[in-house]
């Protein structure tokens, strides 16, 4: 069934440093994500034209992508297209951090968009100056509202990470790219192959695995 | 001079819409004020320009003289002076019952918060919710809120009230409770403006009714003349939207 391969050499050892690198990788994406995050759903929050749509178009690209694609355009992309070679770690990060970064401003702006106007009426009425009015009802508010969120996003990002590294991406894509440098000249449609066998390992390490998160989510619900 | 509060030809536009113009109104000390008027006419946008809540293109508001203006630093200082209470919920929901009320005194009025707690108290206790101190708002009623809102108001000692159709969103059994605070208030003497529907209880608590229409102060009078023998025939008409009678 394959789960032999686990006991084959370091194996084990190699999927366990996979789930810390990938912690890591999800630790560092989260701290991006949440200050810039935090720092573009307030400017969402203005409600310049200009800004709204262009974050429309970023939301929507990073919810329709999946995140593998976002990672092989990274890691790929800039190897070959910029000549950077970036490690598949740093790759990982741009990739959540982009995501991560999304999703957190769509999240601050929801909240604070969802404070209603007579709450800052109902403040300055009192004799509230701006300050006091952020201080002592606004941004409580909005942190009530945004914790739940947040863990939420943030377990759906170290999940996510944790998928991506289980299965060891970094080993994936490098040896992937290794064949696909290998065979240029011999073989030039080496890349397809590659890829489809990558998707097909993430589909069969991801699947199940999501599966168990739904059942997990839904125990946990109650 | 007992007069609290000048209106000195004051305008209010939102872009091209004219809300009202030149309104002029000036309230004594002690005195109610009831304003009506069909939907629409300003009489919200007139109570938010008071509070400083909407600006205004021309005119003046004072408050003893202060001149009340929403670019003033010092704004916050002269809304202390004018509690209001909006037709929509506004306590804070992340607060108790008693949290909401004494934030504004121990944060703005630096009141020790035991004072404030005690006064907090008594005047809960007045409208009939000291058993609420600690539940939260959204575990009230909308009459219940509305009272808290109202204290909440008072504990700031305002030398005016405004009432913005405080009863409007309430299910009809609750309005009686509310109104009838808001009534014990205008008997003690205190200053305010309402804005109301509800004509039977403007006409109780009323020590002058002003109708507004069209952007202007139609007519006004003491509440008896007002409501029986209104002058202009679109206090007339309009009066009659509220009366049901059995000739069709
Ligand atoms: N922020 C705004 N921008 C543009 N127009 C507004 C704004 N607020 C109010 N208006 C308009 O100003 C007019 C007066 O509104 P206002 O809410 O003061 O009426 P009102 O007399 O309080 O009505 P109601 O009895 O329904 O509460 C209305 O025509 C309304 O559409
Ligand atoms: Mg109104």
């Amino acid at each position: 069934m394959g789960f032999d391969v686990l006991l084959k050499g370091n194996n084990m050892m190699r999927l366990l440093e996979g789930v810390g690198v990938a912690l890591k990788i999800s630790l560092i994406s989260v701290v991006i994500s949440i200050v810039l995050g935090v720092v573009i759903g307030v400017l969402l929050a203005l409600k310049r034209p200009v800004i709204t749509a262009v974050f429309r178009a970023y939301l929507e690209i990073v919810r329709i992508m999946p995140q593998m694609v976002l990672l092989f355009i990274v890691y790929f992309g800039t190897t070959k297209a910029l000549g950077l070679n970036l490690s598949a770690e740093a790759a990982s990060i741009i990739v959540f951090s982009f995501w991560g970064t999304a999703e957190m401003a769509d999240l601050v702006r929801g909240a604070l968009a969802g404070i209603p106007v007579i709450q800052y009426e109902g403040s300055v009425s009192l004799g509230m100056n701006t300050f006091q009015t952020y201080r002592y009802v606004i941004v409580p508010q909005i942190i009530r509202r945004m914790i739940p969120l947040s863990i939420n996003l943030i377990t759906r990002m170290i999940k996510t990470t944790s998928l991506v590294m289980m299965i060891g991406i970094v080993e994936v894509l490098k040896v992937g790219q290794q064949i696909i440098e290998a065979n240029r000249k011999s073989s030039p449609d080496a890349a397809f192959g590659v890829f489809a066998t990558v998707f097909l390992l993430y589909f069969l390490a991801c699947w199940p695995i999501s599966m168990l998160s739904k059942y997990l989510e839904k125990k946990w619900e109650n | 001079m007992d007069e609290i509060l000048q209106v000195k030809g004051i305008t209010k536009r939102f872009d091209d819409i004219v809300v009202f113009e030149n309104l002029n109104l000036t309230v004594k000390k002690g005195e109610v004020v009831v304003i009506v008027g069909p939907s629409g006419c300003g009489k919200s946008t007139f109570l938010r320009c008071l509070n400083a809540l909407e600006d205004i293109q021309e005119g003046e508001i004072t408050l003893d003289g202060e001149s009340i203006n929403r670019n003033k630093k010092d704004i916050s200082r002269i809304r202390e002076k004018i509690g209001m209470v909006f037709q929509s919920y506004d306590l804070f929901p992340h607060l108790t019952i008693l949290q909401n009320i004494t934030l504004a005194p121990v944060k703005v009025k630096k009141r020790p918060k035991a004072e404030a707690e005690k006064e907090a108290l008594e005047l809960l206790e007045r409208v009939g919710l000291l058993s609420k101190k600690d539940n939260y708002p959204r575990q009230l009623s909308g009459g219940q809120k509305q009272r808290v809102a109202i204290v909440r108001a008072l504990i700031m000692h305002p030398e005016i009230l405004l009432f913005d159709e405080v009863t409007a969103a309430l299910d009809p059994e609750m309005v009686k409770e509310v109104l009838d605070v808001v009534l014990s208030l205008a008997k003690e003497g205190r200053t305010m403006i309402i804005v109301t529907h509800e004509m039977q209880f403007a006409r109780a608590a009323a020590d002058r009714m002003i109708f507004i229409d069209g952007g202007r102060i139609v007519e006004e009078g003491k509440p008896k003349d007002f409501f029986e023998n209104p002058k202009t025939e679109r206090l007339q008409k309009f009066l009659q939207t509220f009366t049901y009678d059995d000739e069709k």
